[in-house]
C-alpha cells in the first residue's frame, strides 16, 4: 500500500487521525448499539417499504391496469422510474471503477457506499423490470433458457434482451466488485469480534482474510481486474438503457444522441444520489473527518460537468429535431416544450441544466446545505427527463387519432414509493451492519503516520473526552 | 418296511407328479421377469413389480399428481348419446333468415357452432340488403344471450307457464269482449305478412280489437306525402343527391342500403379505363351527422328553419326550370342554389331526401322531386318500402283514448311505448286504468313492467317468421337455436289466444305456400335455404300529387327563422331507437362522428358553447317540451349554432345491467308539427350548467388530422380527373444517388412470400364511417367490452377502429391552431387496424417472439408467449395493438357478456379468449385464412379469391375493404393495387418504411377545387 498525498491538495482525512482510529471510527457503527436516529430512519424507511409492498402486491394481483396506463402511452411511470434507478446506479461503478484507474484517490471514503448504493438501485430498478410485466410469474422467458418448445429462443433483436443482459451483468459484477472491497474490513470486524455470532458471521464472509502481503497484492490485482470489467460497464448499461427508446420508430425515442446522453445522464443522477447519501451518512454517522468539504466539492462539480454535458444534449436533440426536416420529430419536440406536458419539460430544464450551473461559485458548491439541496433537485430533473421522453414522446406519436393524456393513479405512485422503501431499508441494513467507508483504502490515502504522530494522539484524546 | 411317515402332498399335481410341476417345485414364487424381459406380463397382476418400476411409477405418479395441481379446472364435456343430425363439432352450419328488429330489415346468414348462433352476416342473396349489415344487425346475436330477459311468462311480475297464462288471459279476453269493451295491439312496424294475418285472425276473433302501429323513428310524413307507404329508393342512379337532414346513411328508413347504392356512385378508378365521375353530395343538416360527414358541400340550419329551406329549395329548382315558386322560404343557406343548379343538370338523376317527419315538408321535396325528375329513376313509387308503417296520428289517439280510460285490454306486441314514444309517461300513467294488460316484450322493460302478463317472445334468432320488406320481395326468418330460456313466439301466442292451435312454423309454412310461394314444398324448401324468394322489377314513374301552395302555406305557419336555442333530437348510428340497448357491443359502438360511447350527451356547436360559456364535460340542465335532463355537454363541430342536440336510444331504466342509467331518455322532447312527432323543439328551449362535470367516454379525443399528409390523403375529382397522382404525398428522400422514395430504401432484407400475400385495400371514397365492422371484428374475435370507465381511460379494446378527422381552418405552420377543427369541418374516416407491416417495429422489439411474420405476410400473434412488456404497442406507429389490462371475462368489474355463462355461449371457439397481461390486435382473422386454406387443402385445390373473407371486409356495407391473396394476378385486391399503385393507393406514413400490407385509396371529394384547397 502506497500512501500518496498530493503536495497541493487539502488531506482527505481530516482530524488527524490514526490507523487506529479509523478503525475504530467506522466499525463502532458496526459494533455498537443502533444509535437513535438510525431507528428513526430504518423504522420509517420500513413504513415506507410496507406500504409499497401492499401497491406492489395489489398491482400483481389486480394487473397493471390499476395504473394510469392506456393504449397510447404503454410506458410511464414504471420504466421511467427503472431507468432512473438505474441511472443512479452508475455512480457506484464510476467511483469504484473508473476513478480507481484513473488514480483519484479522494474516492476511497466514499466508494463504499456508493457501491452499496449501485447495487440498491439496480434491485430497485429490477423491481420495476418484474413490476411492468403484463405477466410477471412469466419474466423468466426473457431469459435465454432450454426449454420445452424446441427452438424457441428469446429474440435477440429485441433492446429489451440486450437489457436484460446488461442489466445482470452489471448487477453481478457490482455485488463482486463491492463484496471483494469489504472482505479486508470484514476481517477486521472479525479480528476485532468481542461475540461469538459477529466471530461467525463476519469470519464467514471475510473468506479466511489473513491480511498477509500476498493477500494483499493480490487483493491489489483483483481490484483492477475487477476495476477494468467493470468500466467498460459504466458505458454499457446505460448505453443499452438507451437503446429500448433510440431503436424504436417512435419520434422523440428514434434518436442517435441517445447512448452518450443517457450515459452522461446516468453519472450526473448517480453522483447526485450518492451526494445526498454522503451528507446525510456523514453526520449521522459523524464522519465528517472522512467525507470532506473536498469530497463534497469534488462530487459537485462532477455534476456540473455531467450536467452541462446533458443540457448540451437536450439542445442538440432540439436541432437535430429542426434540422432533420422530419415533421414528426420537430413536432415531438416542440410538443415537449409546448405542449400539454410542458410543466414536465421546464422542471427537467431547470433540475438538470440551470441548477447544476450554480456550483460555479465556490460558496455554493462548499455549502452543505445547498450542495444537499441541489443534489435532490438534480435527482428530481433526471426523473422528469425519464418521463418527458418516455410520456411525451408517446402520448402524442405518429397517428393523431390515438393521441392521448397520461396521470399517475395512487398505485404508480406506491409502487416507486415503494422503490425508496427498499432502496433505503436495504442501505440502512447495510449502514449498520457494514463498514460504510474502506477502511482499507482510506488507510491509504491518509498522510504518513510518523509525521502526524504527536497531533494526533492529543486530537485522539480530545475526541475522546469531548464524548 | 415302508416309511409310515405320513406324506402330505399340497395338491393332486404333486401326486400326480405333473412333470409341469416337478419342474418349478423349487421356484416359490413363480418366474420373477428380469429387467431384459420385455414382455412384463406378470406387472399386470401386480406381481412384476420392482425397484426400478417403483421408482419409475412413483417419480410418474408425483408427477403427475403435481402436474394435475397445477391445471387449470377442466369443465367437462358431455358427448353426444346421439349425435344430432348436421352437427360437426369444430364445422360451423350457416342458416339464411332474417333480422327484423321493428322496421329494421336485413336478410342474414347465421353461422352456429356446435348449435350456437355466433356471428351473423349479411345475406348475398337478397336484392333488397343485398348483404349488407348493420352495427344494431351484427351485434343482434349478442341481444339473444341476454341473461336479463324473460326467463318465461308471467302473472304479475311471478312466474307462471304458459298453460296458465293462455287459460287466465284468455278467459279475461273474452269477457272484456263479451263486454265490447275495446282491445288494442300495439306494436312498431310489423315487416311479416304472415304476423299481419295472425293479427288480423286475432282481430276476427275479438272484432274490438284494432292493430295500432308506431316507429320510435318514424317517417309517417314521408309516408303521408306519397299516399301513405314510403316509396323504394335508388341512390346509385343519382348524380346528384340533397338530404335535407336525412342521415341516410346512417339512421334513416334503410341506412345499410342506402349506403350500398351510394357508394356505387362514389367509387373512382385511378387507371385510364378507370370510372372518373362520381355523385355530388350537399348535405344540409342541424347536427353533424354520419351522412353529413361524407357529404361534398354541407351546410347546416336550425331545426326551426327545416321547412324553410325545403322551401327554398323548392322555389330554387322551380325557378331553374319554370316551374311555379310558391310563398315563403325566406332563408339564408349557403350551398343551397347550387345544389339546385346541380339538381337540374343532373335532371333524371337527382334525388332530395329529407329527413323531416313533418308531411308538410315532405310534400314539398316530393314536388321538388318531381321538378328534377327523380321519380321513376331514383324514386320509384311501383315498390313500395314498407320499413316504417308508423303512425303517429293513430298513436296519439291511442294514447288519448288510454288516458280516457277507453281501452279495456291491450297487448303490446314488442313495443316499448313508454319508453320510446313522446307521450310515453302519459301512457304509462294511464295504463293502470286498462282491465287488461299484456306485454310480449322479451324483457320486464318500462312497458312490459307496467303490464299485468308477460308472455316473452322469443329471440330472432330462435323464431319463424317472414318480411316483406319491400312490396313483392319476400324473405324468411328460421330458427338458429331451441328457445333459450321458456318463451314462446308471439305469434303463436295470438293463435292461442285466437283459439288456433296451429304451431307458427306450420302456419307460415301454409300462408307461404297458399299466398306468396303458389307452388309445392320444393319451393318452400328453397325459399328457405336461399332465406329470401321474389323480385319487384316494377317501375313507376308517378309522383304524388302536391298541392304546394297549401303545403308551404303550412309550413309558413310552423317554421320561422328563430334566434333562440334550439334543440334537436336526433338518433344514433350505433344505439338507434334503443331496443337493443342491453347490448354491450352497441353500448361500446363508438359513434362514427363524435367517437362516444356509453352516454348521451348534449351536443352543442363551439361557438354557442363559448356563448353559453360551457366545455366539454359540463353538465347541463337543459329543459324544453316541458322535459328537464341533466347531461354532459360535448362541443361538436360542424354543428349548427345556437342548436342544442340530443340522441335518443338512452337513459332506459328496466332493460338491464348494461343500459340502464345510461344517459337520459330524450324522447319525451320529441313534439307534434302538422300532425307528426318531429325530434325538435324550437321554443322555450333552456341550457343551463349546473356546475357538475361527467366525463364523456370517447375512443379518439384528438379531432383533427394535424396536416399530416402522411396519414390522411385527398383530392377533389376536377383534379383527380387531370392527374390520378394529384393529392398524394410521395414522401422522397434526399441520398447520395440523389432523391428516392422513402419506400425504396431499407435496411431489410424484407420477407419471401412463395405462397400467399395477404393484404387489403381501404378506399377511403367509399367507406362512410359507419362502424358496422368493428362490431363485426368484435363478435368474430371475442374483442372484450370493457365499460365506459375503461373507454375514458382510453383502454377500448377495439381491433378495428374508424378514426374520425376534422378539417382545421389553420395554417401548415400553426401547430396549436391545427389541434382546432374548423366549424363546419370537412370529415374523413380512416379505418385504423394492424398494417400488417413487412418491416414490422412491434416484431423486432418483443423480447420473446411473442410477436412474428408469417409466411404469408400476416404480423401474427401468439398470445401464449406474450409476458406483456408492451413494447410492441409502443413502438407501433399506428396504435393498433391493445393491451389486456385486466382479466376481461368472469371479472366482476366488467360485468357484461364474458361475465356470465350465457353471454359467454356468443364466442367464436376459434378464437383464444385472451387473458390479462397479454398483448392483441387484429389478427386479419387468421382463422378464417385457416379455414379457407384447409378447405382449399381437402379439395386439392387453392383457395379462389373471394372464397376467404374477414369479418370487417365481409360486414363493409359499401365494399370499401378489399381482402384477398395479393401474390394471385387475378385476385380483385392484385386488380386493384395494379390499377390504383399509380393512383390513390398509399400506404399510411410510408415514409417510416414499415411497408404495411394494408394500402388506403385516397379520399375524392367532389367539390370545386379551390375550396378543397383552403384546407
Amino acid at each position: 500500500m502506497s500512501h500518496v498525498v498530493s503536495p497541493i491538495r487539502e488531506h482527505l482525512v481530516t482530524g488527524g487521525k490514526s490507523y487506529s482510529d479509523v478503525t475504530h471510527d467506522i466499525c463502532k457503527q458496526v459494533e455498537g448499539e443502533p444509535t437513535k436516529e438510525w431507528k428513526i430512519a430504518f423504522a420509517v424507511s420500513c413504513v415506507i417499504f410496507a406500504y409499497g409492498a401492499y401497491c406492489l402486491f395489489y398491482t400483481w394481483w389486480q394487473g397493471i391496469g390499476v395504473w394510469g396506463l392506456n393504449k397510447t402511452v404503454g410506458w410511464a411511470w414504471d420504466i421511467t422510474n427503472f431507468v432512473w434507478w438505474v441511472g443512479i446506479g452508475h455512480a457506484g461503478t464510476l467511483i469504484s471503477a473508473v476513478l480507481l484507474l484513473f488514480r483519484q484517490k479522494w474516492r476511497t471514503s466514499i466508494n463504499r457506499s456508493a457501491e452499496a448504493m449501485t447495487i440498491f438501485a439496480v434491485l430497485c430498478a429490477a423491481s420495476f423490470i418484474l413490476a411492468h410485466m403484463g405477466r410477471p410469474w412469466l419474466a423468466h422467458w426473457a431469459l435465454p433458457l432450454p426449454n420445452a418448445f424446441g427452438s424457441l429462443w428469446v429474440n435477440f433483436n429485441s433492446p429489451l434482451v440486450w437489457d436484460v443482459f446488461a442489466i445482470s451483468t452489471y448487477l453481478s459484477v457490482s455485488l463482486l466488485f463491492w463484496y471483494m472491497g469489504l472482505v479486508p474490513d470484514l476481517a477486521t470486524i472479525r479480528d476485532r469480534a468481542t461475540t461469538k455470532a459477529r466471530k461467525f458471521w463476519y469470519g464467514l464472509f471475510s473468506l479466511g482474510w489473513t491480511g498477509s502481503s500476498k493477500t494483499w497484492a493480490r487483493y491489489e490485482y483483483m481490484s483492477l481486474i475487477l476495476a477494468g470489467i467493470s468500466t467498460p460497464l459504466v458505458l454499457s448499461v446505460h448505453t443499452i438503457v438507451s437503446m429500448d427508446f433510440a431503436t424504436s420508430v417512435i419520434p422523440g425515442w428514434h434518436t442517435t444522441i441517445f447512448p452518450p446522453y443517457f450515459v452522461a445522464g446516468a453519472i450526473f443522477s448517480g453522483f447526485a444520489m450518492v451526494q445526498t447519501l454522503l451528507l446525510i451518512t456523514r453526520v449521522v454517522f459523524k464522519l465528517e473527518d472522512y467525507i470532506t468539504i473536498e469530497h463534497i466539492e469534488m462530487m459537485n462539480i462532477v455534476i456540473t460537468v455531467t450536467g452541462s454535458i446533458v443540457g448540451i444534449a437536450y439542445l442538440t436533440e432540439f436541432f437535430i429535431a429542426w434540422y432533420s426536416g422530419v415533421e414528426y420529430e420537430s413536432y415531438a419536440f416542440i410538443n415537449r416544450a409546448f405542449g400539454p406536458y410542458w410543466w414536465a419539460y421546464w422542471m427537467m430544464m431547470t433540475c438538470n441544466v440551470i441548477s447544476p450551473q450554480l456550483f460555479w461559485f465556490k460558496s455554493i458548491r462548499t455549502n452543505l446545505m445547498v450542495s444537499f439541496f441541489l443534489s435532490i433537485v438534480v435527482n428530481v430533473g433526471m426523473w422528469f427527463e425519464r418521463f418527458v421522453i418516455i410520456v411525451t414522446s408517446l402520448h402524442r406519436d405518429y397517428i393523431p387519432s390515438s393521441w392521448a393524456m397520461f396521470s399517475p393513479t395512487m398505485y404508480d405512485i406506491g409502487d416507486y414509493i415503494f422503490s425508496f422503501g427498499l432502496f433505503f431499508t436495504l442501505f440502512f441494513l447495510f449502514a449498520k451492519f457494514l463498514p460504510v467507508v474502506n477502511m482499507a483504502e482510506v488507510k491509504s490515502v491518509m498522510k504518513g503516520v510518523s509525521t502526524n504522530f504527536p497531533v494526533k494522539k492529543k486530537a485522539a484524546k480530545a475526541v475522546k473526552s469531548e464524548e | 418296511m415302508e416309511n409310515s411317515n405320513k406324506r402330505y402332498w399340497k395338491g393332486i399335481e404333486e401326486l400326480t407328479n405333473d412333470p409341469s410341476f416337478v419342474k418349478n417345485i423349487h421356484n416359490e414364487f413363480g418366474n420373477m421377469p428380469s429387467e431384459n424381459d420385455s414382455k412384463g406380463d406378470s406387472l399386470v397382476d401386480g406381481t412384476g413389480s420392482h425397484r426400478r418400476d417403483f421408482l419409475k411409477m412413483l417419480g410418474f405418479g408425483v408427477a403427475a399428481v403435481s402436474l394435475a395441481a397445477c391445471e387449470a379446472p377442466v369443465k367437462n364435456t358431455i358427448p353426444y348419446l346421439n349425435k344430432p343430425e348436421d352437427v360437426e363439432p369444430t364445422i360451423a352450419n350457416w342458416y339464411a333468415s332474417t333480422f327484423t328488429d321493428g322496421g329494421e330489415y336485413a336478410s342474414i346468414l347465421v353461422k352456429t357452432r356446435e348449435g350456437r348462433p355466433i356471428k351473423i352476416e349479411g345475406n348475398k342473396l337478397s336484392p333488397v340488403s343485398k348483404g349488407t349489415l348493420s352495427a344494431r344487425a351484427q351485434a343482434s346475436v349478442l341481444s339473444l344471450y341476454d341473461n336479463e330477459k324473460l326467463k318465461g311468462p308471467q302473472i304479475g311480475g311471478k312466474a307462471t307457464d304458459w298453460n296458465q297464462l293462455d287459460k287466465e288471459f284468455t278467459a279475461k279476453l273474452a269477457a272484456v269482449a263479451a263486454k265490447g269493451g275495446q282491445i288494442r295491439i300495439v306494436s312498431n312496424t310489423i315487416l311479416s305478412p304472415t304476423t299481419k294475418k295472425v293479427i288480423a285472425e286475432f282481430a276476427a276473433k275479438y272484432p274490438t280489437t284494432q292493430h295500432v302501429v308506431y316507429d320510435a323513428n318514424p317517417a309517417y310524413g314521408l309516408a303521408v306525402a306519397h299516399g301513405g307507404s314510403i316509396p323504394s329508393i335508388d341512390f346509385s342512379k343519382a348524380k346528384t343527391i340533397v338530404s335535407l337532414g336525412a342521415d341516410f346513411l346512417g339512421t334513416w328508413v334503410s341506412p345499410t342500403e342506402f349506403a350500398a347504392q351510394w357508394a356505387v356512385t362514389r367509387r373512382v378508378g385511378s387507371g385510364k379505363e378507370g370510372k372518373k365521375e362520381m355523385s355530388r353530395h350537399y348535405q344540409f343538416e342541424t347536427i353533424l351527422s354520419n351522412t353529413g360527414a361524407n357529404a361534398d358541400y354541407r351546410a347546416t340550419y336550425k331545426p326551426s328553419q327545416e321547412g324553410l329551406v325545403a322551401v327554398a329549395l323548392y322555389n330554387a329548382v322551380a325557378k331553374l326550370t319554370g316551374a311555379a315558386g310558391v310563398a315563403g322560404g325566406s332563408v339564408k343557406i349557403d350551398h343551397l342554389e347550387k345544389a339546385a343548379k346541380d339538381l337540374v343538370a343532373s335532371k333524371g338523376a337527382s334525388i332530395i331526401v329529407a329527413g323531416s317527419n313533418d308531411p308538410q315538408v315532405q310534400k314539398i321535396v316530393a314536388a321538388t322531386n318531381a321538378l328534377v325528375g327523380a321519380y321513376g329513376t331514383t324514386i320509384n313509387t311501383a315498390v313500395a318500402v314498407n320499413y316504417r308503417q308508423g303512425n303517429d296520428m293513430a298513436m296519439a289517439n291511442f294514447i288519448n283514448e288510454v288516458t280516457a280510460g277507453k281501452v279495456a285490454a291491450v297487448i303490446f306486441y314488442n313495443a316499448n311505448p313508454v319508453y320510446n314514444h313522446p307521450m310515453g309517461a302519459k301512457l304509462g300513467a294511464a295504463l293502470a286504468k286498462v282491465e287488461l294488460s299484456l306485454s310480449t316484450n322479451d324483457r320486464a322493460d318500462e312497458t312490459g313492467s307496467l303490464c299485468q302478463y308477460n308472455a316473452p317472445d322469443s329471440h330472432y334468432l330462435e323464431s319463424w317468421n317472414d318480411a316483406e320488406p319491400k312490396s313483392g320481395f319476400y324473405s324468411l326468418t328460421q330458427p338458429a337455436i331451441s328457445t333459450i330460456f321458456k318463451t314462446r313466439q308471439a305469434q303463436t301466442s295470438l293463435l292461442t289466444w285466437a283459439g288456433n292451435t296451429t304451431d307458427y312454423s306450420v302456419y307460415l309454412e301454409r300462408n307461404w305456400e297458399s299466398t306468396i310461394l303458389k307452388s309445392g314444398a320444393v319451393a318452400w324448401k328453397t325459399a328457405l335455404h336461399d332465406g329470401v324468394f321474389g323480385d319487384n322489377a316494377a317501375v313507376s314513374a308517378a309522383s304524388p300529387a302536391v298541392n304546394t301552395a297549401e303545403a308551404a302555406a303550412a309550413i309558413s305557419k310552423a317554421y320561422a327563422n328563430g334566434s333562440d336555442l334550439e334543440l334537436a333530437i336526433y338518433e344514433k348510428v350505433g344505439l338507434g331507437t334503443g331496443s337493443q340497448a342491453n347490448n354491450p357491443w352497441l353500448q361500446e359502438f363508438p359513434e362514427p362522428v363524435s367517437k362516444a360511447c356509453w352516454d348521451n350527451y348534449a351536443s352543442i356547436s363551439q361557438p354557442t358553447a363559448t356563448k353559453l360559456n360551457l366545455k366539454q364535460g359540463d353538465v347541463v340542465k337543459v329543459s324544453a317540451n316541458g322535459t328537464e335532463v341533466s347531461l354532459p355537454v360535448l362541443v361538436q363541430p360542424g354543428q349548427a349554432n345556437d342548436t342544442v342536440a340530443i340522441a335518443i336510444g338512452y337513459g332506459r331504466t328496466k332493460a338491464g345491467k348494461s343500459a340502464n342509467g345510461v344517459g337520459v331518455n330524450a324522447y319525451p322532447f320529441i313534439s307534434e308539427v302538422n300532425g307528426a312527432c318531429v325530434g325538435a323543439c324550437t321554443k322555450g328551449v333552456s341550457v343551463s350548467a349546473t356546475g357538475e362535470e361527467k366525463a364523456i367516454a370517447q375512443t379518439q379525443t384528438h379531432q383533427t388530422v394535424m396536416a399530416r399528409q402522411a396519414v390522411v390523403q385527398e383530392t377533389v375529382l376536377g383534379e383527380f380527373v387531370k392527374n390520378p397522382m394529384s393529392g398524394r404525398f410521395v414522401p422522397e428522400v434526399l441520398t447520395a444517388e440523389g432523391k428516392k422514395k422513402a419506400t425504396d430504401i431499407s435496411l431489410w432484407n424484407g420477407h419471401e412470400y412463395n405462397n400467399h400475400a395477404w393484404g387489403m385495400v381501404i378506399d377511403l371514397n367509399t367507406c362512410t364511417g359507419c362502424s358496422a365492422c368493428v362490431v363485426s371484428c368484435s363478435a368474430e374475435n371475442n374483442v372484450p367490452v370493457v365499460g365506459r370507465q375503461e373507454v375514458i381511460n382510453r383502454r377500448e379494446m377495439h381491433w378495428m377502429r374508424i378514426d374520425r378527422y376534422y378539417s382545421s381552418d389553420a395554417e401548415v405552420e400553426d401547430l396549436k391552431g391545427l389541434e382546432v377543427a374548423s366549424d363546419n369541418p370537412e370529415v374523413v374516416f380512416q379505418p385504423m387496424l394492424c398494417q400488417h407491416c413487412n418491416n414490422a417495429p412491434c416484431e423486432t422489439v418483443c423480447p420473446v417472439l411473442a410477436t412474428t411474420h408469417s409466411s404469408e405476410g400476416l404480423n401474427q400473434m401468439t398470445y401464449n408467449r406474450c409476458i406483456g412488456t408492451r413494447y410492441c404497442a409502443n413502438n407501433c406507429p399506428y396504435k393498433v395493438r391493445r393491451f389486456n389490462w385486466f382479466r376481461y371475462f368472469q371479472t366482476d368489474e366488467y360485468d357484461f357478456h364474458f361475465n356470465n355463462d350465457l353471454g359467454r355461449m356468443v364466442i367464436n371457439p376459434d378464437v383464444t379468449v385472451r387473458s390479462r397481461g397479454v398483448m392483441e390486435k387484429c389478427s386479419m382473422c387468421v382463422q378464417r385464412i385457416q379455414e379457407g386454406k384447409l378447405t382449399a387443402k381437402k379439395q386439392k385445390r387453392r383457395p379462389v379469391d373471394g372464397e376467404i373473407e374477414i369479418a370487417c371486409a365481409q360486414s363493409c356495407p359499401t365494399n370499401a375493404i378489399t381482402f384477398g391473396d395479393m401474390n394471385d394476378p387475378n385476385s380483385a385486391i392484385s386488380k386493384l393495387l395494379a390499377e390504383e399503385r399509380e393512383g390513390r393507393a398509399y400506404g399510411v406514413i410510408e415514409e417510416i418504411n414499415v411497408k404495411p400490407n394494408i394500402s388506403y385509396l385516397m379520399k375524392v371529394r367532389n367539390k370545386e377545387a379551390a375550396k378543397a384547397h383552403k384546407e
